[in-house]
């Protein structure tokens, strides 16, 4: 090895940190209290942890923050490094859907299931495709679109332009959220009513999660756009935030497709007759 | 030394912190990747009890000890879970990859330092969890593989399959973040020169099993999230009343499953081949076919998951299917057992306790693969399905070869780790005792299994007694082969005898052999320079 100390290497190696630990203790608080409210306890434990994993969410990425603001931590080849790990959290997000798609059309085609029953089930009184749902397409697709805007402002360095689109995307996603929490309300079916509502509701459900976290990341970005955090060259933050949005996106086409349109069409009585 | 120096010049701007928040607070791959190792021991103490007291119960017909056949089933699944999740992956993937994938891609530290310590603090809790499941309610006795309708409310009722898969979720987002820090790491932070086809094997087999875990986590923690609301706000995933299928609940979880098995081994394969190419000093053979082996392993893998499904009614050209890609896997497989044979071949072989580990997994793991064609067959596996011969198979490819592959790589890089020189008379009676130990505790298996003893039951038939009990007493020889390990360990961290930089000698020729021994707190703060030679025919930095 050389003898002298300099570092000639492009990478960022942080300070010793409490976060790690401290998102640990939020993760096992809200096990623990998630399992005591399934068994009728009171639901304070799991709430003490989510409130633990917020902060630990707040100290740990203000800390990312200021390391991209002003240490200059943050080097291109590190920038790199933050988009690769950004988009392999994407891929297990995607795997994680991947199960919840897999559990609908096994339970809606018989070709996969030996006793699969007529889909949608009897008694189900179906949301029509073409009401709520088609409009939220529309939303998401739109705030999609906003989002690209958005970027382009950043990229041409007029600020105020990126402020005001990213703030319409995130308000996209707040009357997506609003119209899903309608549709949830105004639905006929309790997720206890079988498999159709428990494949319909953890799908759309967890989607609709992360349609609330991407608002909470993009009203962020948005934020940090005010504060003029954001440079040209300079928005792994943002780009994260898009990315996220259109993955969100783009499960919902594959809901609205899927579940909303095909999964309630004739067909499928059909190829269960 | 330059080492202490370099060390010093640092300490104004690293806070170097010592005592616990050295540990808690790490943002350092070395020692994220020694408490990885410590808890793999600890999880291996209590995997190990639990399968004794399995092998004790099953020591002669009738009741030994174990009076609640509950309480047996807990002790098959906490042996399943703790052996995979809490001995294996942090050992071979957290211990061996975060200490070794900086080193020998000649970067400081992994992608993101801090999410790595979260990705090890979530493991002993999810340990704690576990621990608690086996402790109230009677405990999960439903074996590692979670079928529903066993795991359902019914059967199931209090909080303890609860307590396991909320378990199984935290050390799953552990899994996960890993995952995410190894590929971005050995993806983005090779030095200079490292293309792809230049990466030892052991890096190639860290990206492929961090590929594998990004992709096959979720989907057991989207199908963990169904049972828990099935088990809990009554849907019906799972339940036929409802219009759902327990069938369901197999393919996730073996496409999850499967996978899961090569994220065990291809870490093994990884070591191994560094190992017998540094002791027959020589590259390894067929480099490029090695790293597209454990690809193809690995893309092959999750495309076989019903072969653990095949008497669950399909029909017979699922079956067909499932048989033909199933034996597709033994092609890449025979690659690498031939690679390292002919690696070996003309070789100048040391038989040093790391070397007699990694031919001693080869062997087991060949026994392993012939049972597994076997098995592959979805006709012949009608009558193996479930019987102790499927035991026997997986022990002889995991538990036994994985685990050899934690002993060869535990030899090979202690030195590197500690500085210090294990005991190489010890280590190598450890070899032998754990060798025949574990040949006589699993090969018995598969005559009991021929015979149609089955899976995971506390009682059997007298015609069973001869060959369980000859498997109890080599599972009796495995643990002194156990305990001797952490004697050896003791008398190596306490020993005096210091090791070389490079202990190995002109065979070991990745970087983690060009830094002291032991690996100085900070290691490659200069970006090594590399050869342009294949890391396979060696990598040796500039000097």
């Amino acid at each position: 090895m050389a003898n002298e100390a300099a570092k000639t290497h492009p990478w960022h190696v942080p300070e010793p940190s409490p976060w790690p630990i401290i998102g640990t203790i939020a993760g096992f608080i809200m096990a623990v209290g998630g399992i005591w409210f399934m068994h009728d306890g009171p639901i304070y434990l799991f709430g003490v942890g989510v409130l633990i994993l917020i902060y630990t969410f707040y100290g740990w990425w203000r800390q990312v923050v200021l390391e991209a603001n002003t240490a200059g931590a943050h080097s291109e080849q590190v920038k790199i490094g933050l988009r690769y790990g950004f988009i392999f959290f994407i891929v297990s997000e995607i795997m994680f859907f991947f199960a919840f798609f897999w559990a609908f059309f096994h339970s809606s085609l018989p070709i996969l299931n030996n006793v699969a029953q007529a889909w949608p089930p009897e008694g189900i009184e179906l949301i029509p495709a073409s009401g709520v749902p088609l409009l939220n397409t529309l939303i998401l697709l739109s705030s999609s679109a906003t989002v690209t805007v958005a970027h382009h402002a950043i990229l041409d360095d007029n600020r105020s332009k990126a402020i005001m689109w990213t703030w319409i995307t995130a308000i996209l996603g707040a009357v997506f959220l609003f119209f899903q929490a309608e549709e949830y309300i105004d639905a006929t079916f309790k997720l206890s009513d079988g498999i159709y509502p428990s494949t319909f509701y953890l799908a759309t459900g967890f989607h609709g999660f992360h349609v609330f976290v991407g608002t909470c990341f993009l009203a962020v970005c948005a934020m940090r756009l005010q504060k003029g955090h954001f440079k040209p060259d300079h928005h792994i933050g943002f780009e994260a935030a898009a990315w996220y949005w259109h993955f969100v996106d783009v499960v919902w086409i594959f809901l609205f497709v899927n579940v909303y349109i095909w999964g309630s069409s004739s067909f499928g009585h059909v190829a269960a007759g | 030394m330059s080492e202490t120096a370099h060390a010093d010049a640092h300490e104004h701007h690293d806070h170097r912190p010592t005592g616990w928040k050295r540990w808690v607070y790490s943002t350092n791959h070395k020692d994220i990747g020694t408490m990885y190792l410590a808890l793999a021991m600890i999880g291996a103490i209590v995997g190990t009890a639990a399968s004794m007291a399995i092998r004790v119960e099953l020591h002669e017909p009738g009741v030994q000890f174990i009076t609640d056949f509950q309480f047996y089933n807990v002790l098959v699944t906490a042996h399943g879970f703790i052996m995979v999740f809490f001995v294996v992956m942090p050992a071979l993937i957290g211990g061996f990859g975060n200490w070794f994938i900086p080193l020998m891609i000649g970067t400081p530290d992994m992608a993101f330092p801090r999410m790595n310590n979260i990705s090890f603090w979530l493991l002993p809790a999810a340990l704690i969890l576990l621990v608690i499941a086996g402790l109230i309610d009677g405990g999960p006795g439903t074996g590692w593989t979670v079928y529903p309708p066993l795991a359902n409310a019914d059967f199931h009722p209090g909080m303890a399959v609860d307590f396991g898969i909320l378990s199984l979720h935290l050390a799953g987002a552990s899994s996960i973040l890993g995952a995410i820090n190894f590929i971005t790491t050995i993806v983005n932070m090779r030095a200079p020169g490292m293309t792809f086809h230049r990466m030892p094997l052991f890096i190639w087999a860290m990206l492929l099993t961090a590929i594998l875990l990004l992709l096959a986590i979720p989907v057991l923690a989207g199908a963990l999230t169904m049972l828990l609301t099935d088990r809990n706000f009554d849907t019906a995933f799972f339940s036929p009343a409802g219009g759902g299928d327990p069938l369901l609940w197999q393919h996730l979880f073996w496409f999850f499953g499967h996978p899961e098995v090569y994220i065990m081994i291809i870490p093994a394969f990884g070591v191994i081949s560094e190992i017998v190419s540094t002791f027959s000093k020589k590259p390894i053979f067929g480099y490029l076919g090695m790293a597209y082996a454990m690809a193809a392993i690995g893309v092959v893998g999750f495309i076989v998951w019903a072969h653990h499904m095949y008497t669950v009614g399909f029909n017979v050209e699922t079956r067909a299917y499932f048989t033909l890609a199933t034996m597709v896997i033994a092609v890449p497989t025979g690659v690498k057992i031939f690679s390292w044979l002919a690696t070996m071949w003309g070789g100048s072989i040391k038989f040093d306790t790391p070397m007699l580990f990694a031919m001693g997994f080869i062997f087991l793991f060949v026994v392993g693969g012939v049972t597994g064609v076997t098995l592959a067959n979805a006709g012949a596996d009608q009558a193996f399905h479930d019987t102790y011969f499927v035991v026997a198979h997986f022990h002889y490819v995991l538990s036994v070869a994985a685990i050899f592959a934690m002993y060869a790589g535990f030899y090979y890089w202690i030195g590197k780790m500690s500085g210090k020189q294990y005991p190489e008379g010890m280590a190598r009676l450890q070899f032998w005792v754990t060798f025949i130990g574990v040949n006589i505790l699993f090969f018995p298996q598969h005559f009991a299994g021929m015979a149609g003893m089955p899976r995971r039951i506390p009682d059997y038939p007298d015609a069973y007694a001869g060959w369980n009990m000859i498997s109890s007493w080599g599972a009796y020889i495995t643990a002194v082969g156990a305990i001797l390990f952490f004697v050896v360990l003791w008398k190596t961290l306490t020993s005096k005898e210091t090791v070389a930089a490079n202990q190995w000698g002109t065979g070991a020729n990745t970087l983690e052999w060009t830094v002291a021994s032991p690996a100085p707190f900070h290691t490659h703060e200069q970006t090594p320079a590399i050869g342009t030679q294949p890391a396979a025919i060696g990598t040796q930095p500039a000097e």
